[in-house]
């Protein structure tokens, strides 16, 4: 019997302290039927990165509000693919100035969604992105 | 190169791979475990299950910690940090399908050890308190050259028991105030124990419980010793006068706080008391022997009944199936009649 689901690490990099957001995010993917590995406060990239690899996720979402996503998002989407994790997918939360976002997609960002975003959104463009085969 | 060679190289994202098509029973997951099961058996298999919030992932985190000092471990003349894999299980939600799966955010301090390979599953439905695919994730580990698998259950209550079956040394967590002496004497999860511990002892009610724990296991594991009363002495035997030449595993109660770090020495030294007992007494193979036997037998189940459902029609099957729904015939006479293949 095969069963498959999508799976997606929900992490918090950098130093600020506000993972209301990643949780409820983390909250309705779980209802959506995802299996969501949570990692909590104060992740390294190298954390991330290496959590992303042993529990081979489709997908990665990072919470930052701190302003330094310029800085962290650059550094995980190298890491993982220094693992050769290339297929998976990065989507971003918190507070993203509106003018960073386009860099943010051209380095190879999945996603970025600021506050008010729909939680119906991100699951709609996980399933959408994420190994095709996978879609339940 | 293919996927268990791979892994038998120890190349990690070929191990992360091998993992999720095995917890998913895709064929590629099977193909791989056919392959490095000749590999298995030589890593020591520890269990910790317990209530939820009793401390599990604190201390999977603490044990991990000192299997990897860099010195090795004193007791055990083991000179080099072991390598460490671990398979930490959170429930899937019964409605959804989804899964939070948390046990990472207390492992902060080993996510960075390249010597440490974490992995969380979700149980999938499985109800024993670990997920159906535990064990093949658990052999691929095995084969992938982690000497200590440390295999934590969903938060257990009273019956989540499998873990016994395929651990050679459970750790039951407990923590103060979570019952009275009533609750230590019910069957289920005390039982399994080779190793009670008692993590949080550093909250109030802690010695109570280690009273009521103590007393329980007394009572389980019957010693020979001397009781006095009222000045009169006896020497009471073992409850097991046919077992008195062979050494008995009397289950230690360790104290801990595993938040900081309390315990953990002790701790691990039961746990390696336990690894040489059961090698001296030859219990490690027996345990062997069991859990194979029930993987054998889970295998065998599960394969009869799957060709078996592909040998008969779905309409025959519905028919029988709406025969027990209008209480024409039990469901035992209707496996009956499906099985034996007469109209009934």
């Amino acid at each position: 019997m095969s069963e498959r689901k999508i799976r997606v690490l929900v992490a918090k990099p950098g130093l600020d302290g506000h993972d209301r957001g990643a949780k409820v995010v983390a909250r309705a993917l779980r209802d959506a039927g995802m299996e969501v590995i949570y990692t909590g406060l104060r992740q390294t990239p190298e954390m991330i990165a290496e959590s992303a690899l042993q529990e081979d996720v489709d997908a990665v979402g990072l919470s930052i509000l701190s302003g330094a996503h310029m800085a962290l998002v650059p550094r995980i989407l190298d890491l993982l693919k220094a693992n050769g994790q290339t297929q998976v997918k990065v989507f971003l939360g918190g507070i993203i100035p509106d003018e960073d976002v386009p860099r943010l997609l051209e380095m190879g960002v999945a996603g970025v969604y600021g506050p008010g975003t729909l939680t119906d959104e991100i699951i709609r463009d996980i399933r959408r992105t994420v190994n095709p085969d996978l879609v339940q | 190169m293919d996927l268990a060679a791979a892994v038998l190289e120890g190349d990690r994202l070929a191990l992360a791979r091998c993992l999720t098509h095995v917890e998913n029973g895709a064929p590629e997951g099977r193909e791989a475990l056919n392959r490095l099961f000749p590999n298995t058996g030589r890593a020591h298999l520890i269990g910790i299950t317990g209530a939820p919030g009793t401390g599990k992932s604190s201390l999977v985190n603490q044990l991990a910690r000192y299997y990897r000092q860099p010195g090795g471990l004193e007791n055990s003349g083991r000179m080099r940090p072991l390598r460490i894999g671990i398979v930490a299980i959170d429930p899937t939600s019964p409605f959804t399908g989804g899964a939070i799966l948390g046990d990472r955010v207390r492992m902060r301090d080993i996510a960075g050890d390249p010597g440490v390979f974490i992995r969380s599953m979700a149980t999938r439905g499985s109800l024993g308190g670990l997920a159906n695919a535990t064990a093949g994730l658990v052999q691929v580990m095995d084969a992938a050259g982690f000497e200590v698998i440390l295999i934590e259950t969903v938060g257990a209550g009273q019956a989540e028991v499998d873990i016994a079956r395929l651990a050679h040394t459970t750790l039951v967590v407990e923590a103060p105030g979570l019952g009275d002496d009533i609750q230590a004497i019910k069957a289920g999860i005390l039982e399994i124990a080779d190793i009670l511990v008692i993590n949080k002892f550093d909250q109030p009610g802690a010695e109570a419980a280690e009273r009521a724990l103590r007393s329980m296991l007394k009572l389980a594991h019957p010693m020979p010793h001397v009781f006095r009363h009222h000045g009169q002495q006896e020497i009471v035997p073992s409850g097991y006068p046919d077992r008195e030449d062979k050494p008995l595993w009397m289950p230690p109660l360790q104290r801990s706080v595993a938040t900081e770090g309390v315990g953990i020495v002790e701790l691990a030294n039961a746990i390696e008391r336990h690894y040489q007992f059961l090698h001296d007494t030859g219990e490690w193979q027996q345990r062997e022997q069991a859990r194979l036997q029930a993987e054998l037998d889970a295998i065998l189940q599960e394969t009869l009944v799957e060709r078996w459902r592909s040998s008969v029609s779905e309409k025959r099957y519905d028919d029988v199936l709406a025969s027990i729904v209008a209480r024409d015939v039990s469901p035992w006479q209707a496996v009956k009649t499906l099985l034996d293949g007469d109209s009934g």
